[in-house]
């Protein structure tokens, strides 16, 4: 690992600051993505800029139908939060299937979308339940987040504060897990709202996306048996020596129904 | 160079790292303390397992300059007055290790397991060590140990 200059500031506004200071400064939540990528040479930041500090960022509560989780807030917390259970128990329960306890002590909500991994588990929670990500200077609607492999809509000098997630009447999240790291090889967030079903999909290709297709069909019914016959083109997915395209496109139906399953309890 | 002031196994200690050094390697190098160990040093394996303020985290994947001010336990802390601690001492009761390069870590996060979740049954114990290898496979008798472990705390505590 190269070295870098380490701040650790206690608002956001000096973590601006800090960062906009900085040759190539890079923000570090809980770091169990970037520190592994910084092992590995991939980034080589002039200075790291820490969150750990900022309290603004952390926390959980309830607005109306919507639930605020602060970025800076661990998977570990939002697993075990109350209040998560209470208003979005898949969405406790999706964090709590994180990596594993470790990476769930340390590893950020903030950080986990900010980093955009195509195989991690939250930017299927944000595309199926209808989130809006907070930034230090505007709010993105969850279609707009995630706009590649490992891109989102946020500046290099941006700071993500909160994610507003709203309050389906049921959701579910069904992963089939890779057996190595726990990563989704397909994760399937299904979320029901009274004006429609939300159906937001991770690990099966380059960035997480929305099946529009499924959500007509649940949006008409909910109930597995809409899903039957329902298929989505292999060639916009991802192929990786763990699964091909074909696999994944097998597997995204019966996940989608697992999830439709789970949901209807 | 940046200084950091931590509690470690109950002593304050405070030491100039570099930014990058790893909690681990503050920890192995600095305080020689190598009862923490490094397997795979990419977050995998969890032979480097610590608690920080209490909760398990992976020592390899945690720079020490966010440790500065932290209170620390690593696997000699364990134990008080030449006494074990009760998971290391079920561990020796079960003989929940082979080579033993995995137990410093393994016992760090059976630790919060029966502290955070006493109830966890046989399956919620073998989850749990979804983050600890042990490359000898003896899962078998450390499940054991803790589930033995998660008992006798519990008498103890009703």
């Amino acid at each position: 690992m190269r070295d870098f200059q380490f701040h650790r500031p206690s608002t956001v506004a000096e973590a601006l600051h800090l960062l906009r200071q900085a040759s190539a400064g890079k923000l570090l939540g809980g770091g169990q993505s970037l520190l592994p990528v910084l092992k590995l040479d991939m980034a080589e930041p002039s200075d790291l800029v820490s969150l750990s500090g900022v309290t603004e960022l952390r926390g959980i509560r309830t607005e109306g139908n919507q639930l605020i989780i602060g970025a800076f807030t661990t998977h570990a917390e939002v697993a075990a939060s109350a209040e998560v259970r209470a208003k979005i128990p898949s969405l406790a329960r999706l964090a709590d299937g994180i990596g594993d306890p470790q990476v769930r002590n340390r590893g950020t909500l903030g950080g986990s979308l900010a980093h955009a991994d195509p195989a991690a588990d939250y930017p299927a929670a944000v595309l199926g339940l209808s989130a809006t990500v907070h930034t230090d200077r505007r709010t993105v609607p969850a279609d707009r987040f995630f706009t590649g492999l490992f891109e989102t809509a946020l500046e290099p000098d941006e700071i993500l504060t909160a994610v507003r997630f709203t309050i389906p009447q049921r959701a579910a999240y069904a992963k089939f897990a890779s057996h190595a790291s726990r990563y989704a090889v397909v994760g399937v967030m299904v979320a029901q709202y009274p004006g429609g079903v939300r159906v937001g999909v991770t690990g099966a290709g380059p960035s997480a996306f929305r099946w529009t297709a499924a959500e007509s069909a649940l949006t008409a019914r909910f109930a597995p048996e809409s899903l039957a016959g329902l298929t989505y083109p292999a060639d916009d997915l991802t192929s990786t020596p763990e699964a091909t395209a074909d696999y994944r496109a097998h597997l995204l139906p019966i996940m989608t129904k697992r999830a439709v399953q789970t949901a209807l309890g | 160079m940046s200084r950091v002031t931590l509690q470690v196994n109950g002593k304050q200690v405070s030491v100039v790292v570099e930014p990058r050094t790893l909690l681990v390697e503050l920890l192995r190098d600095k305080l020689q303390l190598t009862g923490t160990h490094v397997g795979c040093d990419t977050s995998h394996c969890g032979a480097c397992v610590v608690h920080v303020g209490g909760r398990s985290v992976k020592s390899c994947t945690m720079l020490a300059v966010e440790a500065d001010g932290a209170t620390v336990t690593t696997i000699e802390g364990l134990a008080q007055g030449g006494k074990l601690h009760p998971m290391q001492e079920s561990f020796h009761q079960h003989h929940a290790l082979q080579c033993g390069f995995c137990t410093p870590g393994m016992i760090m996060s059976a630790i919060e397991l029966v502290e955070t979740r006493p109830h966890a049954d046989e399956h919620e114990t073998r989850e749990w060590l979804e983050g600890n290898f042990c490359r000898c496979t003896g899962y078998h008798n450390i499940v054991k140990a803790i589930l033995s472990c998660r008992d006798a705390m519990r008498e103890k505590s009703a």
